[in-house]
């Protein structure tokens, strides 16, 4: 366990250090560059842009860069943003509680739901509520999440007027349930996607299991249909999902970018393209790292949370 | 056949009064667009209390499906169209689910035949237990999990405390085998249905499990159904028989007249197909003679040990799967190779055609050491070496052709297109299948069949070794008989040696000229055939001579 523990933290640390040089290197690829914003100053010369360039350190060569970058980090020192001149993990703070918010209402509802639709799927497989999820799960895999949220806002909020269009929360209001008001449709616009992935595994997961030797046993001794679903069925099918749900982690945060803005979510997402927009780097490169982490840690929790349900897995 | 079945319910009717269970003319329906209309047809039999019942047939007979309509448990797409299931004067089928599933457990219990798969992988055995108790609302977590202990040590595990907290997956089969019918036994039914519960098992540990459920039987007065295929199992264990095929009960009676003065022909041609141990060697095979012809294939010293873990921070752990094998093949004969699970029979297979690699030692063909050649080099000599595979389903392409199947090999080798079909046809032939096979694919054929394609494609290669892993195992009896004639004419008209891998002694005796006992890697004893199973000088073959079931019977002889 402590092995494993341990040959995983080397694992990280190597997939740290390759995904922040390619990040690093395709920033600093795109046209522009933080001084882009200097250069339609008023009276802005050549020689005020390189000292500016000098001072922020990006004259120099592209390796340097990223080592003094990737020294300061390992220091503790994450950068200042370009934009507000607010230290990078300060910014980052600000926007984290908006988007865990989202993504963990989200994820919880997408996995209550999509495990609970596949499991009925299975149990009761070519009925109508069979069907309808398949085609259901179609629709929402092949639409894409932007057209949702606009679709919720314009009916929910336009037409029915239920729902608020935008926003964590109304302003000189921000009780929990002006929070909660805020947070459903953006929630479920952002479940949806997983909620059809989810409810596809677990059908299928479902099915491989209810057909084993041992569900019959359970049967066989006069284990009552709930539990013999429960316990048996849903307990073994339930086990691949762990891993899935690992692996979901990356999608949530590229659906989240997508809905923190068409409903204008202050979460990290929107200060993900804000940054990009700025060229901000600091930033940019704070919230790849932190996503990065994110990643490395939903599926170490993943395995771990499956080592410790199956007996069989042993960490090593 | 319709005379048969009017015998059986005149003595149905005689024996009522002793029977705990009865089933009065049971039909049960297959989907529609399967190869017959009923899974069991107009079935009628008695269960005699304090007896064991053995039902009998090949696959597609019907025998488990009459087992899971007793418990209810037919798969969804099956229904039983009319019948009655009589237990204490009540309809079964009538009863309503939830009174049914109390019965379930506590009246009649159920074993599987894999045990592999059987155990919830999830839950302590304890747990699984313990939970038909709960199941049924008895006891307390206390006296459930004292219950718990004794049947475990009823059921001989080792160890019983701490077998209550152990997960199956650390368990044997055998072991596993007997969790299931210690969780049959918690609360004491009147009726153990045993669905081929030995057939996944090694002959060693299939003796003592139906030792175990004989003694038990024995002990407690139940009543046994049970469910084989072997007409050795049936002989071992069985008050009376019942022979299904196709559906339909043929034949039914006390064992021992069943077995002496067979009736129907069906059940005639399932004994007659059963294999035996012969007293006297198979008739020589070879026309070379022993002493003068070269060994095509010579192994000396070979050893194999597989390695697992040894990642930066784990321990490497070893098991020596083949250790220090010596012997030799030769033209026209049949190397046999017998062993239970684990013993390294089919690892020795595979280093044979090195689909493994061996750590020392030598295997020589025509003057070269193949086990040391590097892949490239084999390629050529490949075709010469060729296997058979054990699952007749698992081991043809289900997108190809029969043609193709056959074909692709010596086509990938050099051979011509119009050559290779050529060749195929004649070789579909010799396989016994018709020549309109080499268009058709593999879904169209029944295991038998598909495993003289296995054949054919092995034959293809013209090669000097064939190794058959298992070849015969996963068919029916009557099957096997017919696969093992055609291997055996094979063998005449081609000279080819052959290694033939298998756990069952019965089959082993009936093709092969020499025998190699295998266990825990190591080469126990080798011989003849006659002296291995008439004269075993090793004590563990002696055991497991002694396991082959039925030996002691009426069926050694005939």
């Amino acid at each position: 366990m402590a092995g494993f523990l341990v040959k995983r933290l080397w694992q990280s640390i190597i997939l740290l250090i390759i995904v922040s040089m390619i990040g690093f290197g395709v920033l600093h690829l795109t046209p522009g560059g933080p001084l882009s914003q200097y250069a339609l100053t008023p009276g802005m010369t050549q020689e005020t842009m390189d000292r500016i360039a000098e001072q922020m350190g990006l004259n120099r060569p592209l390796p340097i860069q990223y080592l003094d970058w990737a020294w300061r980090l390992l220091q503790g020192d994450w950068g200042t943003s370009y934009r507000d001149q607010q230290p990078v993990l300060t910014v980052i703070g600000r926007h984290l509680f908006a988007t865990m918010l989202l993504m963990v209402s989200s994820t919880v509802i997408s996995i209550g739901l999509g495990t609970w639709i596949g499991i009925r799927g299975a149990t009761h497989r070519y009925s109508t509520f069979d069907y309808t999820a398949t085609v259901g799960a179609m629709i929402a895999l092949s639409i894409p999440t932007f057209w949702f949220g606009l679709v919720g806002i314009y009916v929910f909020s336009l037409k029915l007027g239920w729902l608020p269009a935008g926003n964590m929360y109304t302003i000189g209001d921000g009780s929990v349930l002006d929070y909660l008001h805020h947070l459903i449709l953006p929630s479920i616009v952002l479940a949806l996607v997983n909620i059809a992935i989810w409810s596809r595994y677990m059908r299928t997961a479902t099915l491989d299991v209810i057909n084993q030797d041992f569900v019959k046993t359970a049967r066989a001794k006069g284990v009552s249909e709930r539990r013999v679903l429960m316990k048996h069925v849903v307990g073994n099918a339930l086990l691949p999902m762990i891993t899935l749900a690992g692996m979901q982690l990356p999608n949530l945060l590229s659906g989240a970018l997508v809905t923190e803005t068409v409903f204008t979510w202050p979460g990290m997402g929107r200060l993900f393209l804000d940054s990009l927009g700025y060229n901000d780097y600091p930033v940019v490169m704070g919230l790849l790292m932190f996503s990065a982490i994110l990643v490395l840690l939903g599926n170490l929790i993943a395995d771990l949370v499956a080592a410790s349900i199956d007996p069989r897995i042993r960490l090593a | 056949m319709i005379a048969q079945g009017r015998i059986s319910k005149n003595k149905a009717e005689t024996a009522m009064s002793d029977s705990v269970l009865s089933v009065r003319n049971l039909t049960v329906d297959l989907p529609k667009g399967m190869e017959r209309q009923h899974a069991v047809q107009d079935i009628s039999f008695d269960l005699p209390r304090g007896e064991i019942l053995c039902v009998i047939g090949e696959s597609g007979s019907g025998k488990s499906v009459t087992a899971n309509a007793l418990m209810g448990l037919l798969p969804s797409l099956m229904h039983v169209s009319s019948g009655e299931i009589l237990f204490q004067g009540q309809n079964l089928l009538k009863l309503e689910k939830t009174a049914l599933r109390k019965l379930r457990g506590r009246v009649v219990s159920m074993i599987f035949q894999d045990p592999l798969s059987a155990l919830n992988p999830l839950m302590t055995v304890g747990d699984q237990v313990m939970e038909v108790m709960a199941a049924h609302g008895e006891g307390t977590t206390e006296t459930r999990e004292k219950r718990a202990l004794e049947l475990l040590t009823e059921v001989g595990l080792p160890d019983p405390t701490l077998m209550l907290h152990q997960y199956p997956f650390r368990l044997s089969g055998g072991q596993r085998q007997r969790v299931m019918i210690a969780m049959a036994l918690a609360l004491e039914p009147d009726i153990l249905i045993a669905d081929e519960p030995t057939t996944a098992l090694d002959v060693t540990t299939q003796a003592q499990i139906l030792e175990l459920i004989q003694k038990i039987q024995r002990k407690k007065g139940m009543s046994v159904l049970f469910i084989t295929h072997d007409f050795g199992v049936v002989a071992e264990i069985a008050d009376r028989v019942i022979v299904m095929e196709k559906g339909h009960m043929v034949e039914e009676g006390v064992a021992d007249t069943v077995f002496t003065a067979p009736q129907h022909p069906y059940t005639k041609r399932l004994i007659a197909a059963v294999p035996r141990l012969r007293e006297t060697d198979r008739p020589n095979a070879s026309e070379y003679r022993d002493e003068t012809d070269e060994p095509v294939l010579a192994v000396e010293k070979l050893n194999m040990v597989y390695r697992s873990g040894g990642g930066w921070f784990s321990r490497v752990r070893e098991v020596k799967a083949v250790q220090d094998a010596s012997f030799t093949l030769r033209r026209g004969r049949t190397l046999g190779v017998v062993g239970e699970s684990g013993s390294g029979k089919t690892s020795l297979g595979r280093l044979l055609i090195k689909l493994l690699d061996s750590d020392s030692g030598q295997i020589l063909y025509e003057g070269q050491d193949i086990a040391s050649m590097r892949e490239s080099d084999f390629r050529g000599l490949r075709p010469k070496i060729q296997m058979i595979f054990q699952d007749p389903f698992a081991s043809l392409n289900p997108r190809s052709t029969i043609g193709h199947i056959v074909t692709v090999g010596p086509i990938a080798q050099g051979m011509k297109k119009a050559d290779a079909k050529a060749k195929a046809l004649t070789i579909l032939e010799k396989v016994g299948l018709d020549s309109g096979a080499f268009g058709r694919y593999p879904h169209e054929f029944s295991g038998g069949q598909r495993q003289r394609v296995g054949i054919a494609r092995a034959l293809m290669f013209d090669p000097d070794v064939l190794v058959a892993d298992e070849a015969v195992s996963a068919l029916d009896v009557s099957i096997q008989a017919q696969i093992l004639e055609l291997l055996d004419k094979i063998q005449r008209e081609t000279q080819v040696a052959m290694f033939f891998i298998t756990h069952d002694l019965r089959v082993a005796s009936q093709i092969c000229d020499d025998l190699l006992v295998m266990q825990k890697g190591r080469i126990v004893e080798a011989g003849p055939p006659s002296q291995i199973f008439y004269d075993p000088q090793d004590p563990y073959t002696r055991e497991l001579v002694a396991a082959i079931p039925g030996t002691d019977h009426i069926l050694q002889q005939a």
